[in-house]
């Protein structure tokens, strides 16, 4: 009796049922929609404070964050077998890319992470952290899990071509954030306990080895994260002054617009990388926490929904998005806040610039797909 | 189905994906709680910590300099105020090449190249983020020169700033002192924090000796600075409270000094050396102060250079020397008033019982004999007689009755050998010699003896005693004032910002006892005849006042009766000559004490210039209203 469901009760609940349908409609997740929409809305009240009240870098961040609801909204609408289908051929697109932009980068000499294309520059390095789960949830998805080890060397080397051509760049936030969402979906497919640790090992050998290829920037950058103080204007003025922000704010902040790092420019980055730090000085130690609560709520609804898939290839690409999504967070306040090393990765859906923001929603977009097209079994 | 193949078991991957989700779920609220931990050891923990670190990263305290106060004559007249000056500063951490920029300076010609390593010494020593002058009153030229290539020299610039200014130049200069670049030296004394700021510090004189009242309160303002060190008005939406404490001026100084007679005196000595202090017996106010040759005050406030200051210091007239506080002449003649009232309080004497002077004394028991000065013979002398005629041999006779230990006793309590006290410091004791003072001063036993023959030489004012001119005007004061004395000052009033002003008290010396009004009566007929019939007599000439005074000669070097000094003889050979003088005798106002170095007789050299001082001082306050000497225009 739907019919009457909507016609009986309240002009509220009446809104509430009506705005379901058309959410399902849409194949969206209200719960998760919500979310997201108040870490939005919150990233834009302080970027228009860390701009220095700049309406026209709230407006350009308003359209990026339509530019990602549109994506999200499409590929919500996409199959997700086509999805399936299509990963190769995206991944060999992505691949294809960052062969071509690391080639014209060293031919321009230094840093290149885009491709002009005219009217905007596109990074391929944001295709593939979308691409790359992709592929290892394709390629997991007909195979017996856990993943034998002779899946797991094609895996790893599904993954490490792109991080390697993407640190080649060189953008080690990116690789490192790939090379994550790679091995997440490897994760949850059931990797054995003792491969995690064997794993662990050959990392920290690679690591120590790893050191020897690193630009020196990238060096000085994990060594000022060691220790601060020894570059107080150099390399560590970044987490000192972020700390300082952060630290100053307080429990209840020192008020929207009146945070004097961000305000007086102390605080480097600070509408970008460093927003993070922004919200601590201006709301205090309850402003962040409510993010990191917001933050929390995503990736657990985001997390459930993909409990609720029911083929291999959704499972892992949907558990895997959900989990990157946290990692964007935990690194970037963790290096924000002193924990780890400052590595470029921007607040997920606050931090100004750069086309994450597009990604993120599409990723949360093929999650919604996945979530929305399963098919009720028992219904 | 084949061993070793696998194939998928949805169920048990669904299990399998649904512990893992679990388990990442748990570990994301853990790390999101690590997170928060992390942030309430930031805000909550730590806070304090980054409150004072985030202020000192925004807000710079910027010291307003208090305005010095001034320097005033007894009458009001300025002696010492200050005027807007261009100074060139520079902040040492905000100089990335401290050497290169002051080269740059140098060749622009702001600098010199000698001033470069003493200045690079002060900057050094000041605190990194205070401004440090490094040329004081820039010219209009200067400022320009400098403004074109501003570009070129981060962390200078130019400042407008109160200088001191001395409007009457060098007058005065020893008394009032003068100010300069605060030395590494002046830092080891001063409270750095309240001197942030300030540029000038007193030196010698009133101005270093009130440096305390003279500074004032600087204040300081708080500046919002951005990560550029940038002054800016805004913080965000909200305009910052910056606190601002404003600067409280220095206290001005009511002097004693007249600038009137202080000029007469200066002028009356134009350019010889000598001293002439001049003081109130009724209150111990110092009216003139004056030590001649002198030199500009302003220019160190300026900024003096090496040479500059070295050719002061090597001037064979001494000019930083203050010979009013720190010369230290034979008192000569002037002595006698004294030795006479020694020896009538010790009643080895009969005033007016004549003694023959022919021109020599015998000393008994020896073998000695003691030339009468100048004169030659003055036959019959009284006591008043022989003080006005400057009777030497008198006096010989008379130190060698009374012997050393009771002159000494005597002479004490007038304040010979002995600081006077006066409010500026640098002065100097001179010298009493007595039994006890040979006994400590002299190494060689044979030298510790006192001789017979130094008694009758101290009865003149010859031999060891050595007096300041500001100690024999003060023993002047004492003889003015009957025994009754105060400490000598030159500050009477100091007068706060808000115009209230706080007098000083003067401060009463212990009297002279044991002096009868009778002796003194003496002593004052001798020291009135001394002006009217005696040595000095030409002076008291056309006075409206009564005076009473004493010439001096003290002996520079000793010669034998038969090369009587004369112009041939070197300059600086000539004695000295002294002239003590008070007046009105029956009400004194003034005592004064002049000296002439090298000056020859006391009466020729030095008493006329005492005169020009008793008719500024005396005369000059009485008459301050002139009368209309113009006729109205028709």
């Amino acid at each position: 009796m739907i019919y009457e469901e909507v016609t009986s009760g309240s002009r509220t609940r009446r809104t509430i049922t009506g705005t379901a349908r058309m959410l399902l409609a849409l194949k969206m997740d209200g719960p998760l929609l919500i979310g997201l929409s108040l870490v939005a809305v919150y990233g834009l009240i302080v970027l228009y404070s860390s701009s220095g009240q700049d309406l026209a870098s709230v407006g350009r961040a308003g359209i990026r964050l339509g530019m990602g609801v549109i994506a999200m909204l499409v590929l919500a609408q996409v199959n997700p077998n086509f999805l399936r289908r299509t990963s190769p051929w995206l991944y060999g697109l992505g691949v294809l890319l960052l062969i071509v932009v690391d080639i014209t980068g060293h031919i321009g000499k230094g840093a290149q992470r885009w491709l002009d294309l005219g009217i905007v520059r596109f990074q391929p390095s944001e295709l593939l952290k979308l691409a790359v789960p992709m592929i290892c949830a394709w390629y997991l998805h007909e195979r017996p899990l856990p993943p034998s080890a002779k899946h797991l060397l094609a895996l790893a080397a599904l993954i490490v071509v792109p991080a390697g051509l993407i640190a080649a760049q060189p953008d080690l936030g990116t690789a490192v954030l790939v090379t994550i969402a790679g091995s997440l979906v490897v994760l949850m497919a059931g990797l054995q306990g003792r491969i995690i640790a064997t794993l662990a090992g050959i990392g920290a050998i690679g690591a120590w080895f790893g050191w020897s290829f690193l630009h020196d920037y990238q060096r000085k950058r994990v060594l000022t994260f060691l220790d601060p103080q020894t570059d107080p204007l150099g390399a560590g003025y970044h987490i000192i002054q972020s700390q300082i922000a952060i630290g100053s704010g307080g429990v209840f902040g020192k008020g929207w617009m009146n945070g004097s790092q961000a305000q007086l420019d102390f605080l480097p980055e600070s509408s970008t990388d460093f927003i993070f730090a922004v919200i601590g000085e201006e709301f205090g130690l309850l402003g962040v926490a409510l993010l990191l609560l917001l933050y929390l709520f995503v990736v657990s609804r985001a997390l459930f929904l993909a409990m609720q898939t029911q083929d291999t290839f959704a499972r892992l690409l949907a558990g895997s998005l959900a989990l990157t999504f946290f990692v964007y967070v935990f690194i970037n306040a963790g290096m924000v806040s002193g924990l780890l090393p400052v590595v470029g990765v921007p607040l997920p859906l606050v931090s100004y610039g750069g086309t994450s923001m597009v990604t993120l929603l599409a990723g949360f977009g093929i999650l919604m797909s996945l979530y929305s097209h399963r098919k009720l079994i028992g219904s | 189905m084949v061993r070793g193949v696998r194939i998928k078991d949805h169920g048990q991957e669904q299990r399998l994906f649904d512990r893992r989700a679990l388990i990442a779920g748990s570990l994301i609220a853990v790390l999101t709680f690590v997170l928060i931990g992390r942030l309430f050891t930031l805000q909550v923990l730590r806070h304090d910590y980054y409150t004072e670190l985030s202020t000192g990263n925004r807000i710079r305290i910027e010291p307003i300099p208090a305005a010095r106060g001034l320097i005033f004559d007894r009458h009001g007249e300025e002696l010492a105020v200050n005027q807007p000056a261009y100074q060139l500063e520079l902040v040492p951490e905000e100089v990335p090449d401290l050497d290169k920029a002051l080269n740059g300076l140098v060749a622009l010609g702001l600098l010199r190249g000698e001033e470069v390593p003493d200045l690079k010494r002060t900057i050094r020593s000041r605190r990194k983020f205070d401004s440090v002058p490094v040329r004081l009153r820039m010219s209009e030229e200067d400022v320009a020169r400098f403004a074109v290539r501003r570009f070129e020299f981060p962390g200078l610039d130019i400042k407008t700033r109160q200088t001191r200014w001395y409007p009457n130049g060098e007058l005065a200069v020893h008394a009032l002192g003068y100010v300069s670049s605060i030395s590494e030296n002046d830092l080891k004394h001063i409270d750095r924090d309240a001197y942030a700021g300030t540029a000038l510090i007193g030196k010698l004189g009133v101005e270093s000796a009130f440096e305390p009242q003279l500074h004032g309160t600087n204040g300081y303002r708080e500046i919002l600075i951005n990560a550029q060190g940038r002054s800016v008005q805004r913080q965000g939406s909200l305009v910052r409270d910056l606190r601002t404490q404003a600067s409280t001026a220095g206290r001005d100084l009511m002097l004693s000094l007249d600038l009137r007679a202080q000029r007469v005196a200066e002028e009356g000595l134009g350019a010889k050396r000598g001293a002439v202090v001049a003081i109130d017996p009724n209150n111990g106010d110092v009216i003139v102060l004056a030590s001649r040759p002198g030199f500009d005050p302003g220019m160190f406030g300026r900024g003096v250079t090496r040479t500059e200051y070295s050719r002061l210091t090597n001037d064979i007239d001494k000019p930083l020397l203050n010979r009013a506080l720190r010369g230290t002449y034979p008192s000569g003649s002037t002595i006698k008033p004294i030795i006479g009232l020694a020896g009538l309080t010790y009643r080895v004497v009969d005033p007016y019982r004549p003694q023959f002077c022919a021109g020599t004394f015998h000393l008994p028991g020896s073998r000695l004999l003691f030339r009468e000065g100048k004169t030659g013979r003055h036959g019959a002398m009284d006591l008043p007689h022989a003080i006005a005629k400057s009777c030497d041999v008198y006096f010989y006779s008379l130190a060698s009755q009374l012997g050393v230990d009771r002159i000494a006793a005597f002479m004490a309590p007038f304040g010979y050998g002995d600081l006077t006290d006066i409010d500026i410091s640098g002065e100097k004791p001179g010298i009493l010699p007595s039994r006890a003072w040979k006994m400590k001063t002299f190494k060689r036993p044979q030298d510790q003896v006192w001789f017979p023959g130094e008694t009758v030489n101290f009865g003149v004012g010859q031999g060891y005693l050595l007096v300041t001119p500001l100690q024999l005007a003060h023993v002047t004061a004492v003889l003015a004032g009957r025994g009754k004395s105060f400490r000598p000052r030159l500050v009477t009033g100091i007068r706060d910002a808000k115009g209230h002003v706080e007098s000083i008290a003067p401060i009463a010396n212990k009297p002279i006892a044991g002096v009868s009004a009778a002796n003194w009566n003496v002593v004052m007929d001798g020291m009135k005849g001394a002006v009217t019939y005696g040595t000095a007599a030409a002076i008291s000439k056309d006075a409206s006042y009564t005076i009473a005074g004493k010439t001096g000669t003290a002996q520079v070097f000793t010669v034998s009766r038969s090369e009587r000094l004369t112009d041939k003889v070197a300059e600086r050979l000539k004695d000295h000559a002294w002239f003590i003088a008070f007046a009105p005798v029956e009400a004194p106002r003034i005592a004064v004490a002049v000296l002439v170095e090298n000056g020859g007789f006391g009466s020729a050299a030095a008493a006329p210039i005492a005169r020009k001082v008793m008719d500024a001082y005396l005369l000059g306050e009485t008459t301050t209203v002139a009368p209309q000497t113009e006729a109205p225009a028709d």
